[in-house]
C-alpha cells in the first residue's frame, strides 16, 4: 500500500499500541471504578476495586429509570431509521427516473439546507411545535428526524440509484408490475448496501443525540439513555460509584453491538463518506 | 424515465413516493427556518401568543452583546484548533494504518470507538479523568501541571474542550482518511518507487494532492461539528469557569431558552448561520478548485 516500504513495523506497531491504550485509557478507567465505592474511587482512581460488587449498577439503575430510558431510546430510534430509509429511498428513486426541473430544483435545495445548523432552527422549532400542543412525544420527535434526517439520506441514495439500470425496472413493468411493486420487488432490495449505510449513519446520530430531545420530550418518563444520564449526572454528581455504572450502562449497549456488527459500521462510515 | 398513464395516478404515485419527505421536509426545516428570520424581528417573550414587530431592534442588541461575540471568537478560536488537530492526527493514523500493518483493522475498530458514544456520556467520562484521576497523578507523582484541575482554571479548561473534541471525531476522519488511501492508485506510487521517490517525497507529491477530496469531506465534516458543540461544551465545562469556555451554541440556548430572548437569541442563530454557511461555501469551493485528476 501507500506507506513506507516496511520501514520499522515493530516501532510502528508498538507506537500504535500506546496510541490505542491511550485513546480507550478513559473506558478501561471507567470500567475499573464503576465497582469500586465513592471513597475507594476518589482516594486511589486508579486502583484496581477490591472487590467485585454490583451495587453501584444496581442503584444506577433504579435511579436512572434505566429500561424507560433504554426502551424510549429503543423505540424511537429504529422507527426513525425505519422511515428514513424507507421513504428517502422512495424519493430518491422517484427523483433520479422523473429528471424534470421541478424534481431537480427540490433536490438542490434538499442538498443546500444541510447547511443549515440545528441551532439556526431550534427556537421557532419549538414554538411551532409547542404551540400545535405535539411537543412531548415520541412520535413528534420520530417525525422531526425524518425531516431532518431526510436530506442527506435523499442524496446519498440518489448517487447509487443513477447506477441501476432503467431497462431493469422497465422489464418488470412490461411483465406487469405497478410502479410501487418494481420499487419494493427490484429496486429496494438491490439497494440493501446503501441502505444499511444510512442506517449506521442515522443510528449513530440519533441514538446519542441531546439537544434535540431535550427540548422535544419533556416529561421524566419520555427521556432517552442520553437525557436520563445528562439528569442522573445533574442530581448525583458527587456519587461517584453509581455515575460510573450508569455511564457504563449508556456505553455498553453500544459496545456489544459494535463488537459484532463492527466492520459494517466502519464500512458504513467510509461509503457515507465518499459522496 | 418510466411514463405511466392518467394524470391522477402520477400525481398519485408522486405523492406516495415523494410526499412523506418532502412534507416533513418543509415542515420541519424549511417553514421554521423562514419563520425564525421573521422571529428575528419581533419581541417574543416565549410565553405570550402574540408578539411585535421590533424592526433591527434585535440585531441592534445582537451587536452591542458582548458576552455573544466573546462566545463567538471563542468558538473560532476552539473550531481553528480542533479541526487543524483532528485532520492531521486522523490522516496520520489513517496513513499508518493503510501501510499494511498486522491488525491495522483491528487498530482502526479501536480509534473509532470514541464515536459511538455521545458528546453528554463522554463529557462526563472526560470531566472524572481531569478532575480527579489527573489531579491525583499530578499529586501523587508532583506534576505541577496537574496537580489541580484544568477545568477549574479558565485557559485549560478550554484546551480540555479541544482535547475530548480531537480524541472524540479523528476515529471518524480517520474512517474517511482510510477510505481515500485506499483508492490512491498503487501502479503510480509503484511506479514512483522504482524512480526512487522517497516515502516522503510520495506523500508530499502525490499522496497529499490525491487526496485532497477526502480533505474536503474531512474539513467540511470537522467544521459543521465543532462550530455547533454543544453536548460536550455542556457535560464537561459546562461553559465555566466564569462562563470561559460558553461556545456560541451554548449562549445561543441560553439567552433564547433561559433569559426567554427568544428574538435576540434567534438573531443570533442566525448570525451564527450566515457565518458557518460562508465558511463552508468558501472551504468546498477553494478545495474544489485544487482537486487533481489521477
Amino acid at each position: 500500500m501507500v506507506g513506507s516500504k516496511a520501514s520499522s513495523p515493530l516501532i510502528k506497531l508498538i507506537l500504535l499500541s500506546v496510541g490505542l491504550f491511550l485513546f480507550i485509557f478513559p473506558f478501561l478507567l471507567l470500567i475499573v471504578n464503576s465497582f469500586k465505592e465513592n471513597r475507594e474511587i476518589t482516594s486511589s482512581p486508579l486502583s484496581l476495586p477490591t472487590g467485585f460488587s454490583l451495587v453501584n449498577y444496581q442503584s444506577a439503575f433504579e435511579k436512572m429509570n434505566y429500561l424507560a430510558a433504554f426502551s424510549n431510546s429503543l423505540i424511537i430510534t429504529v422507527l426513525s431509521v425505519l422511515i428514513i430509509s424507507l421513504f428517502a429511498s422512495m424519493t430518491a428513486h422517484y427523483f433520479v427516473r422523473n429528471n424534470t426541473k421541478f424534481n431537480q430544483y427540490t433536490f438542490l435545495i434538499m442538498v443546500a439546507s444541510m447547511i443549515i445548523p440545528f441551532q439556526a432552527i431550534m427556537i421557532p422549532l419549538v414554538k411551532i411545535y409547542g404551540s400545535l400542543g405535539m411537543l412531548d412525544s415520541k412520535f413528534s420527535l420520530v417525525y422531526m428526524y425524518l425531516g431532518f434526517g431526510s436530506s442527506l439520506a435523499i442524496f446519498i441514495y440518489h448517487g447509487f440509484v443513477k447506477s441501476i439500470p432503467a431497462e431493469l425496472e422497465e422489464a418488470a413493468m412490461i411483465d406487469g408490475c405497478t410502479r410501487t411493486q418494481t420499487f419494493f420487488r427490484i429496486v429496494f432490495p438491490v439497494l440493501t448496501p446503501t441502505t444499511v449505510t444510512i442506517a449506521i449513519l442515522n443510528v449513530l446520530w440519533i441514538w446519542n443525540d441531546f439537544l434535540l430531545p431535550s427540548l422535544v420530550l419533556v416529561a421524566p418518563d419520555e427521556r432517552t439513555l442520553p437525557l436520563s444520564t445528562f439528569y442522573f449526572y445533574g442530581t448525583y454528581s458527587v456519587d461517584y460509584g453509581p455515575m460510573m455504572a450508569g455511564l457504563m450502562l449508556t456505553i455498553l449497549p453500544v459496545l456489544i453491538v459494535y463488537l459484532f456488527a463492527q466492520k459494517y459500521i466502519i464500512k458504513g462510515v467510509m461509503q457515507g463518506s465518499i459522496k | 424515465m418510466i411514463a405511466e398513464k392518467g394524470v391522477w395516478r402520477q400525481l398519485r404515485t408522486r405523492l406516495l413516493f415523494t410526499g412523506p419527505t418532502l412534507f416533513a421536509f418543509i415542515t420541519v426545516m424549511i417553514i421554521p427556518f423562514f419563520y425564525g428570520i421573521y422571529l428575528t424581528f419581533t419581541n417574543w417573550d416565549g410565553i405570550a401568543t402574540t408578539q411585535e414587530l421590533v424592526g433591527f431592534q434585535n440585531y441592534g442588541e445582537v451587536f452591542r452583546d458582548t458576552a455573544f461575540w466573546q462566545s463567538f471568537y471563542l468558538t473560532l478560536k476552539y473550531v481553528l484548533f480542533s479541526v487543524l488537530f483532528i485532520n492531521v492526527v486522523a490522516f496520520a493514523l489513517a496513513y499508518v494504518l493503510t501501510s499494511g500493518l498486522k491488525g491495522q483493522s483491528l487498530f482502526r475498530a479501536g480509534f473509532f470507538v470514541p464515536n459511538l458514544i455521545g458528546g453528554i456520556v463522554l463529557g462526563f467520562v472526560w470531566q472524572f479523568i481531569f478532575s480527579n484521576v489527573l489531579v491525583y497523578l499530578g499529586k501523587q507523582a508532583s506534576i505541577p501541571i496537574f496537580s489541580t484541575s484544568w477545568l477549574a482554571d479558565p485557559n485549560k479548561a478550554f484546551w480540555t474542550l479541544v482535547i475530548v473534541t480531537v480524541w472524540q471525531y479523528a476515529g471518524y476522519m480517520m474512517v474517511i482518511y482510510v477510505a481515500g488511501l485506499m483508492s490512491v492508485p498503487k501502479d503510480i506510487m509503484e511506479a514512483a518507487s522504482i524512480d526512487g521517490a522517497s516515502a516522503w517525497r510520495k506523500l508530499r507529491t502525490m499522496v497529499l494532492p490525491l487526496m485532497i477530496p477526502s480533505f474536503i469531506v474531512c474539513v467540511f465534516l470537522s467544521l459543521q461539528r465543532t462550530f455547533m458543540v454543544y453536548d460536550l461544551n455542556i457535560s464537561l465545562t459546562e461553559g465555566g469557569p466564569f462562563a470561559s469556555t460558553k461556545m456560541v451554541s451554548m449562549h445561543v440556548y441560553e439567552k433564547a431558552f433561559l433569559s426567554r430572548d427568544y428574538g435576540v437569541g434567534q438573531a443570533e442563530a442566525f448570525v451564527l448561520f450566515l457565518l458557518v454557511a460562508t465558511i463552508t461555501l468558501i472551504q468546498v469551493y477553494f478545495s474544489k478548485k485544487m482537486e487533481v485528476e489521477a
